[in-house]
């Protein structure tokens, strides 16, 4: 690892900076997105979608709604965003992207085997024994998994330090991380908040998959935290709020948090709709852990071709462009 | 891959740790606690959003009015129960072991533990009950927590221990953390004539030729191997101690002495648990037997499938059959 030779000062004055005058909207809100480049994206959601359902067969149950909500964000993610190299996964150069989610894992192996990481037949080793892929993600097993999962309302904490440490060593990469609605619930998520926005980490880029779904059922009757956006924006950061399944706006959203302005962390609040993509799942009773009967795997793949197929003959949503 | 035998999968949050054609009970712990609150008005549960989880969701759904939800915040579900204890009220809370033990600990040590409130922690997932790697297995609980005064801590063995602990754990004054099996949880020692007491070991089955004192799930298996080792002509005895804090020495130093072969078995590391206790009874005392941990490595577990794990690691009843031949 390459330490510059000197550590750049610390900023003479920590905490919070004073509150600025609304910032400019950024350029990717007012500039035309490519429409190839949409295209291109929602392609590889779908396939990251398919890599979900692959994986999930084999356990014949499990995270299968969230990989399937997610598949959008991570999409933008994994071949647009992130700086990565599938054959040099712990590049000094690569941007950090942390799953703080382990139960999401799926998601990551299906996103990470878009990006190249992995060959397609591995996926289905997923939570089988000794496979690379546990069924909680963690940074001992898998090339390309940054932090381990699993215990929830760690991964903001460890993203803060691996954005100062970013800082330190003069890099102009970005800290990525991924957590859920859920772990809004910890106070360890807003003690890493507030450190955030104190030491003013404005290459830290938080995403919050907003499903409403928890273990004992929708977010927002058990715990809710709402309004989200209010509450990171207190704790000084950049927040934006967005669907998170309209490929579109999260492609937006995330350059306008990178190229945005500003001593502060920043904040997506994806919204999301757990099952996207097939239907029958989307409509299924609202489970955190679901079973698919085996019956129904082919209908799940037929599904969801058709809902992309849909999807790609639709007209760009205006707004989102 | 699809050509090759299928390899053996994770399982994760839905998995029951009863095999097929067993003697089962549903959720013990949701039905006894139910039961326990329409007796004793003062009982409430809370859960961690792990209702559903850890048999909480039967008294949720019978008497809403008795139940928390305190949402994914596992320190605020340990403060709760404090308060509601220093009003009087006999909570009990519930999440997975490994959240209650590493995130929490200070809350429970210090309002729960110092205060000695009568608080009664019930936690799932204890040692190797899950494939999913060690963020879920609670393989150091007991470890963690035998150094905290005034905590009672129990290891129960199945549906029975269980639904009898629970009135126990409500009357007993100070705090208790309960390692909890949930779903469809074996029936076992109700073959025996076995009561649940809390603080008490109780010979479960007599034998000549070895000795097993054992805690929790790990008393099923030692009663199986005994079983298996009789048809050879081993007599094994068993020792159950589902209490391991404060722990029963005086019924541990009565089953010494024979001459048998001893061994202690538990779902927990060799270290800080069960064989712990047993050492620290044994030279407290000036008694020198050899004794034989059978247990979880200090070590954090590979994530795979509960019967590749248990083999791996020694602790289903084939290896503890395997071990003892080795040692007879
Ligand atoms: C610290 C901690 N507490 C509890 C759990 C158990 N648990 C696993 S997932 C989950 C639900 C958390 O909410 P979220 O991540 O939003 O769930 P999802 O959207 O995937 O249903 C819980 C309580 C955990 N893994 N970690
Ligand atoms: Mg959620």
């Amino acid at each position: 690892m390459s330490t510059p030779q000197t550590p750049p000062v610390p900023e003479a004055s920590a905490g919070p900076p004073a509150p600025q005058a609304a910032s400019a909207p950024a350029s990717a809100r007012d500039t035309a997105l490519d429409p190839e480049r949409i295209a291109r994206i929602q392609e590889a959601a779908y396939r990251i979608r398919r890599n979900s359902l692959i994986q999930a067969e084999v356990q014949g149950q499990g995270y299968i709604g969230q990989a399937l909500d997610i598949a959008d964000v991570l999409a933008v993610l994994f071949t647009d965003q992130l700086r990565l190299d599938p054959l040099d996964p712990e590049s000094e150069d690569r941007d950090r992207f942390q799953l703080s989610i382990g139960h999401y894992a799926l998601a990551l192996y299906a996103a990470l085997t878009e990006a190249k990481f992995f060959p397609l037949e591995e996926l289905e080793t997923y939570a089988t024994d000794d496979s690379r892929f546990p069924m909680s993600s963690m940074r001992t097993y898998t090339p390309g998994v940054e932090i381990s999962g699993g215990s929830l309302g760690h991964g903001l904490g460890i993203a803060n330090g691996v954005a100062m440490g970013l800082k330190r060593k003069g890099s102009d990469r970005f800290v990525y991380n991924l957590l859920s609605d859920g772990e809004l619930g910890e106070g360890s998520t807003w003690e890493a908040a507030a450190v955030a926005g104190h030491h003013r980490l404005d290459n830290l880029i938080a995403i919050v998959d907003f499903n409403d779904q928890q273990a004992d059922g929708k977010s927002t009757d058990m715990l809710s935290m709402e309004p989200v956006t209010d509450k990171f924006e207190a704790f000084g950061w950049i927040a934006r709020r967005c669907d998170g399944n309209d490929v579109a706006a999260v492609l937006a959203a995330l350059i306008e948090l990178r190229e945005i302005q500003g001593p502060r962390p920043r904040v997506l609040i994806a919204d999301t709709r757990l099952g996207k993509g097939v239907d029958f799942l989307e409509d299924r009773e609202k489970l955190h852990f679901m079973r698919v009967e085996k019956e129904e795997w082919a209908r799940a793949h037929e599904t969801l071709k058709q809902s992309h197929e849909a999807l790609v003959a639709s007209p760009q949503k205006d707004d989102a462009r | 891959m699809s050509t090759t035998t299928p390899k053996l999968t994770s399982g994760a949050m839905s998995v029951d740790i009863a095999k097929e054609g067993q003697r089962t009970v549903a959720a013990p712990l949701g039905h006894a606690l139910l039961e326990a609150a329409r007796e004793d008005e003062r009982i409430v549960g809370l859960s961690a959003d792990l209702a559903k989880y850890t048999d909480l969701h039967i008294l949720r759904d019978a008497m809403p009015e008795r139940f928390y939800q305190i949402g994914m915040a596992e320190q605020a579900l340990l403060g709760a129960a404090t308060g509601l204890a220093m009003e009087g009220f006999i909570p009990f809370a519930s999440t997975y072991s490994v959240f209650a033990t590493r995130r929490a600990y200070d809350f429970l040590c210090l309002d729960i533990a110092e205060a000695d409130l009568n608080v009664n922690m019930v936690c799932a997932l204890p040692g190797l009950t899950t494939g999913y790697g060690p963020s879920h297995q609670a393989t150091e609980d007991v470890a963690i927590l035998r150094g905290m005064p005034n905590l009672t801590i129990v290891d129960p063995c199945d549906a029975i221990d269980i639904q009898q602990a629970v009135p126990q754990l409500a009357a007993s004054d100070g705090p208790t953390y309960m390692r909890l099996l949930r779903g469809k949880v074996p029936a076992v020692l109700d073959e025996y004539g076995y009561s649940f007491e809390l603080g008490k070991a109780t010979m479960i089955r007599e034998g000549g030729d070895v000795l097993i004192i054992s805690t929790g799930l790990m008393t099923e298996r030692a009663l199986e191997a005994a079983a298996q080792l009789e048809k050879d002509g081993v007599g094994v005895a068993v020792l159950h101690s589902p209490t391991l804090k404060p722990f029963d020495e005086e019924s541990v130093v009565a089953a010494l002495g024979k001459g048998r072969l001893v061994l202690t078995a538990e779902n927990h590391s060799v270290v800080g648990g069960l064989f712990d206790a047993v050492a620290r009874t044994l030279v407290g005392r000036g008694i020198g037997e050899r004794v034989t941990p059978i247990g979880l490595p200090d070590a954090f577990l590979d994530a795979g499938a509960l019967p590749t794990l248990e083999d791996r690691y020694g602790v289903s009843t084939a290896k503890i059959i395997e071990r003892i031949r080795e040692l007879l």
